[in-house]
């Protein structure tokens, strides 16, 4: 078995000292936020070096997350593909639901360290408000999330967990009311409240340091993943897949495997409506590179550098930018950047929840559709792991939306 | 000699600070912005700056916000706040003119052929919000290049060690935002803002302006005695938008926004 090494010009050693990735990432933020991430960064480095950050981290995420999650070998679906064997990674069975928690456990305990007592957070789907607002129940914090006012709407049983628990949900009706808005607002606040508050980004997105850190924090993925694929079959595997909004689901798994060159990596846009319908919300293969929330990505945008709305069936995909380590990675070539509409998605929903009784989120339906592609053009003795992210009790509603049934 | 220094050298003489209104761009449509504009002058603006609409103005409160949207809606372009610019200069040669936005709409047109159209067209100066010393290597040559400043900001949150070594090459002036917050919405207490002069003029020569929550012509005033210039966005904006009818400008939009434009100019004259 091996395990993950630093070679000499390792794909892993990013970002450089100044946050970026290549000529991604960065921290374009006005003056009143720059002593702050400076701050943010000098804190996060100590605490990422300390011993017992680390032991107390590892001792939430055993007891309260409920790491490791399993790797699942899905025999139903392989047969019924017949193709390369997929395995899943189970990040719907962590606490809350999804991988949103690993991010934000490991940011609660270092806004704990660094003296803070409110927490202000962005939410699209409602995944990473409600994991803001459990562990803010948790530790007793004061919690406001930002959430667009059209997702809102359409993720009400969220909503009403982080009321729930504590949180205090804020609908920004600004532009179109949805992630990026709330991102605005999010930021808004912070530059308010600089004093006593800290901004828990969710996802490895923003001015740096969020994207390394959000990145090392759900790297426990990939680790776990890298040493569980060994034990069940031997060796790598001969593909990860695993959806894109912001990205961190997909960082937190292809990070660990990022010097691995013979083990491809896959990572999934949404497509909506499908590439020639212009209502995506996939930024590689549409976007052009841009500066938004404090880093310098692939954007999509109109040619006078104004953003454009994203489109997605999942609402946590519904995100305008990614990650500015997917923006180099893909420059770079080391991963590949597909894509699976909104109707491939509801597709692998049905599918995954049939053959194998697993409900997976909208947003890992993507990286499950993806799979059912791919699947089938490789050999049985290939192993693909699929990065299932959340479960997808969220979205029974909007599926039968879609389906035409009236719940 | 720029019009920026100009314009402070003269100040100094009449020993006042500067009035600087804001406007954005193409709010609520381009004719309208275009006369208040010219209107500014002969109100009493010393230095004008004009915001360049974005669809994500982050550090930017509900007046500017909204502003930026009917902006926007009204067809605003990089290249159609330039062409303003331009036709403001054919009648006001003097009155210094900064352009305030956020980089990524300045990054899509591309920062060599931005620098050099905005000086072409009568630009002075750019404030880029999101654009801190430590990423603005891409666009400095092009600045310097084209003789335009590039006016940074630094905030209550600044340490002194920083200020230090942000400013050491500034040119132009210095904006302080007077609050930690977004535009329009709170104000700094006088003795605050004396406090934070004796750090910045520790840090720097070139004149210091206040900017940020700064509504009223008694805080206008008070503002440019302490500093070198008070900054006026938002307050000025919502009192003109208090006159639009479905987000159109009617005949009271203009003269309001003079109206105030006015009251604030007497204050820093007083």
């Amino acid at each position: 078995m091996t395990a993950p090494h630093q070679k000499t010009n390792s794909l892993r050693s990013g970002p450089d000292a100044s946050g970026h990735f290549g000529q991604f990432g960065g921290r374009f933020v006005a003056e009143t936020l720059m002593p702050l991430m400076l701050d943010l960064d000098e804190a996060y480095k100590k605490a990422k070096d300390d011993p017992a950050f680390q032991k107390e981290l590892k001792r939430y995420l055993r007891d309260y997350v409920g790491r490791p999650s399993p790797l699942w070998h899905a025999q139903r679906l392989s047969k019924t593909l017949g193709g390369a064997q997929i395995y899943l990674k189970r990040e719907e069975l962590n606490h809350t639901g999804s991988h949103k928690l690993n991010n934000v456990m490991g940011q609660i305990l270092l806004a704990r360290r660094m003296g803070k007592t409110r927490i202000v957070a962005e939410t699209g789907a409602g995944q990473h408000g409600v994991a803001t607002a459990t562990v803010c129940a948790l530790f007793g914090m004061e919690c406001v999330i930002y959430m667009g006012a059209t997702d809102v709407e359409r993720q009400k049983p969220n909503v009403f967990r982080m009321h729930l628990l504590g949180a205090k949900v804020t609908p920004v009706t600004a532009g179109a009311g949805t992630l990026k808005d709330a991102m605005n607002e999010a930021m808004r606040d912070w530059v308010a409240h600089v004093d006593n508050t800290y901004f828990l980004v969710g996802t490895v997105a923003g001015p740096h340091p969020y994207p390394a850190m959000v990145r090392d924090f759900q790297s426990v993925i990939g680790d776990e993943a890298r040493v569980q694929i060994q034990e069940q079959t031997g060796r790598l595997p001969d593909g990860i897949i695993a959806a894109i909004g912001g990205g961190s689901n997909a960082m937190g798994i292809f990070h660990p495997f990022l010097d691995d060159l013979d083990v491809p990596l896959y990572g999934v846009e949404a497509g909506g409506l499908g590439m020639k319908s212009g209502k995506t919300a996939a930024s590689i293969a549409q976007g052009v590179p841009g500066v938004l929330h404090g880093n310098r990505t692939y954007l999509l945008q109109d040619s006078d550098g104004q953003i454009t709305e994203a489109h997605s069936i999942s609402a946590g995909l519904d995100y305008p930018g990614i990650g500015p380590e997917h923006s180099w990675l893909h420059e770079i070539g080391r991963v590949h950047y597909v894509q699976a509409t909104d109707q491939e998605a509801l597709d692998a929903f049905q599918q995954l929840t049939r053959l194998e009784g697993i409900i997976p989120a909208l947003e890992s339906a993507h990286a499950v559709a993806y799979a059912c592609h791919l699947a089938p053009t490789l050999n049985k003795d290939k192993n693909l792991i699929v990065n299932l992210s959340g479960r997808g009790d969220k979205d029974v509603p909007t599926v039968a939306a879609h389906l035409g049934v009236k719940l | 000699m720029s019009r920026i220094k100009a314009c402070f050298d003269a100040l100094k003489k009449e020993e006042r600070g500067a009035l600087i209104p804001y406007l954005e761009a193409f709010d609520p449509d381009r004719e309208t912005s275009l006369s208040l504009l010219n209107g500014m002058v002969d109100a009493g603006a010393d230095i004008i700056e004009v915001g360049i609409p974005f669809s994500d103005p982050s550090a930017d409160g509900p007046t500017i916000q909204l502003a930026a949207q009917r902006g926007l809606k009204a067809g605003a372009t990089l290249a159609g706040v330039l062409e303003m610019i331009t036709q403001f200069r054919h009648t006001h040669k003097t009155t210094p003119i900064v352009l305030m936005g956020y980089f990524n709409p300045i990054d899509r047109y591309g920062v060599e052929r931005f620098c050099k159209d905005a000086a072409q067209a009568g630009v002075d100066g750019l404030i880029i919000v999101d654009l801190p010393p430590e990423e603005a290597d891409i666009i400095r040559p092009h600045i310097r290049a084209h003789h335009l400043d590039l006016i940074l900001l630094t905030a209550p949150t600044t340490p002194d060690d920083r200020l230090k070594h942000i400013l050491k090459d500034a040119t132009g002036f210095v904006y302080y935002v007077t609050i930690t917050g977004i535009t329009g919405t709170n104000s700094a207490t006088e003795e605050q803002l004396t406090q934070a002069m004796t750090r910045l003029r520790r840090a720097t020569s070139l004149p210091v302006v206040a900017g940020f929550g700064i509504t009223t012509p008694e805080q206008a005033r008070s503002a440019s005695k302490i500093t070198d210039g008070a900054v006026v966005a938002s307050a000025i904006i919502k009192e003109m938008a208090a006159t639009f009818q479905d987000g159109k400008a009617t005949e009271k939009s203009i003269p309001t926004a003079l109206a105030k434009i006015r009251s604030l100019a007497q204050a820093v004259r007083s």
